[in-house]
């Protein structure tokens, strides 16, 4: 069973392509826009950019640190650069110079963390992004976007390049199929879109974790649960009347993420929810684990992050209401 | 008149800033009760030829100028220069300098970007500055703008990974307009560098690097100032003017005591440290 499928979704090309596009556009349509690469511009997609504007594409080399600062420094320099490279390698050796050189000035750079999540698959933990949410929780200035499908990547990509102040952007390997309309996604920084209406519960998920809790909701309409599913894309600033909404209105929540539980996706949506309106939470993520090289699908399955994982926590948050 | 003439008098004018810079130092990390006092002493002859020899181009009153050269204060704990030396170029009022560390000021413990007029980059977790003025040059390159940046780097901070990649990144995109001026003070915050990580031989590792090194004494405003004219002319490949200095200088009791690094000088030793500013 293919990802979507359960829930009647085209199916699409790699996001990280989707990514390359997008990028391309935004270069395109303003000049002031500048890559720079750790060299994995070929992985990340970033090189569409090179083949078409050399001038304002740099491979700073296998060097995070010096990729950061450089890229700020043409912040300063009045560009708006792109900063590019897996989020795992990106974030873990340049976290530092990203909240000096970056967060702490609200400068205007954008980062692209590719390959985020496990579905990268068989090249394994060394380079998988499993804490960049998290990493970059922890920068007060930090947008943080999560793209769920080919027409919200360019959206977001779009959002980004024209925000003025930090951004980060999560990329991944894998295809995830069209949710939104290619020509038409809404998209505004800060603002979760409701894709599917319901009253038994609320599954709020992000990136690949969308089309998952998409199929989740078609398996439990089947028995009679209507679900509302959430796409919150923008971790933050996150949409706090969006999560009131789901729990007065729904009065249970799931939160569905390709990331690590702890510091998370859900930890954030959780201390919204018990501060203003408590009701019972499930989490769908990875919980204190380094998982291995395997074919995506494998992981997805073996550190239950499936459709499937995701209705069986939407049937135990509805018995506990 | 004849050119050196010109050449004493300015270099005497500079030596007068330099005075009243430490001064301002010294009265900022005394009133805050905290800071970096013997650091900032070192860099003191280095940002006065920098800022008030002629060296660097900039418009107080319209800080943030494309056209205007970079000075990016990497090590970022010699703050209270960076600010003395802005406000006494007119960027700020003077009396902003007495409410450094306080609560509710822009004028931070280490600089901060965006929170005061010419500070150009957030510096004070060490390595970084060199990096930041590859990229503005990056950028001055694609604008067609000729400024040039200068990066301030500590000797300490020599020792992490992020100065020599952006040693690599300048001289392989040829950035010809970076000079870094590097304030060897011969001393780290727990001790002499040649005891807790030896930096020697340094004009050698930059010279592998592929930049043009000049060496100088970091007291020597006019030594400085031809040097910097100097490294102005070179083409194709960045430029490091390591500028000899004492940690310290100009309070003796100060000088070379790595144990005041980070050490304000209170009390009854303020007071002999102004005397002995003014009258050096």
């Amino acid at each position: 069973m293919q990802l979507g499928e359960k829930a009647g979704l085209k199916p699409s090309k790699p996001m990280r392509d989707v990514f390359g596009d997008a990028l391309l556009a935004v270069a395109t349509e303003n000049p002031k826009v500048v890559v720079l690469d750790g060299d994995l511009g070929n992985s990340t997609k970033a090189e569409r950019v090179r083949q078409t504007f050399p001038e304002r594409f740099f491979n700073i080399g296998i060097a995070e640190s010096n990729l950061v600062g450089i890229g700020a420094g043409l912040a300063g320099a009045g560009f708006i650069p792109w900063i590019t490279s897996f989020s795992s390698f990106l974030l873990c050796n340049a976290y530092d110079q990203i909240r000096l050189s970056i967060a702490l000035g609200n400068v205007n750079a954008k980062i692209l963390g590719s390959h985020g999540g496990i579905t990268l698959g068989k090249d394994g933990p060394t380079q998988m992004g499993i804490e960049d949410l998290a990493l970059m929780g922890g920068l007060p200035t930090m947008i943080i976007l999560v793209p769920s499908d080919p027409a919200s990547m360019h959206a977001a990509v779009k959002a980004a390049t024209d925000h003025v102040g930090p951004v980060f952007l999560r990329s991944s390997r894998v295809p995830m199929p069209h949710i939104y309309p290619e020509d038409n996604c809404p998209f505004e920084i800060g603002k979760a879109n409701v894709i599917r209406e319901g009253t038994d519960l609320t599954i709020i998920a992000c990136g690949l974790m969308v089309s998952s809790s998409l199929d989740a909701a078609a398996d439990l309409a089947a028995a009679g649960i209507e679900a509302r599913v959430v796409d919150l894309h923008t971790i933050r600033p996150l949409d706090e009347a969006s999560i009131i909404a789901a729990a007065k209105e729904t009065g249970a929540i799931v939160v569905a993420e390709e990331h690590l539980l702890q510091g998370g996706v859900g930890s954030n949506v959780a201390r919204i929810g018990a501060a203003n309106y408590p009701v019972p939470m499930r989490f769908v993520g990875l919980s204190d684990v380094y998982v291995e090289s395997a074919d995506p699908a494998d992981l997805l399955r073996k550190y239950h992050l499936t459709s499937d994982d995701i209705a069986a926590a939407a049937r135990e948050v509805i018995n506990a209401k | 008149m004849l050119e050196t003439e010109i050449k004493g008098g300015k270099v005497e004018s500079l030596q007068s800033i330099a005075r009243e810079l430490r001064l301002d130092i010294l009265e900022m990390t005394t009133k805050a009760a905290s800071g970096h006092p013997s650091s900032s002493f070192s860099s003191v002859e280095i940002v006065t030829a920098l800022f008030f020899g002629g060296i660097l181009q900039y418009k107080e009153q319209n800080p943030w100028w494309p056209g205007r050269d970079r000075f990016i204060m990497s090590k970022g704990h010699a703050a209270p220069l960076l600010y003395a030396a802005l406000a006494r170029a007119g960027y700020f009022d003077r009396e902003m300098l007495w409410t450094l560390r306080q609560i509710d000021s822009p004028v931070q413990g280490h600089p901060v970007q965006g929170l005061l007029p010419g500070v150009e980059a957030t510096t004070g977790s060490l390595g970084q500055g060199l990096s930041l003025g590859i990229g503005h040059l990056l950028g001055g390159r694609l604008s067609g703008l000729d400024f040039r940046a200068y990066v301030l780097l500590g000797d300490g901070e020599c020792e992490a990974g992020q100065v020599w990649e952006a040693a690599m990144a300048a001289a392989h995109f040829k950035i010809d307009k970076l000079i870094a001026i590097l304030d060897y003070n011969k001393y780290q915050e727990t001790g002499p560098i040649s005891r807790e990580m030896a930096l020697e031989p340094l004009v050698d590792k930059w010279q592998a690097f592929g930049w043009v090194v000049r060496e100088v004494d970091g007291h020597d405003i006019g030594a400085i100032l031809d040097a910097l004219y100097e490294l102005q002319g070179v083409e194709n490949r960045p430029s490091i003017l390591i500028a000899h200095t004492i940690k310290g200088k100009g309070v003796s009791f100060v000088e070379e005591d790595f144990t005041y690094h980070g050490r304000p000088i209170l009390g009854e030793l303020a007071e002999k440290a102004r005397e002995e500013i003014r009258c050096s």
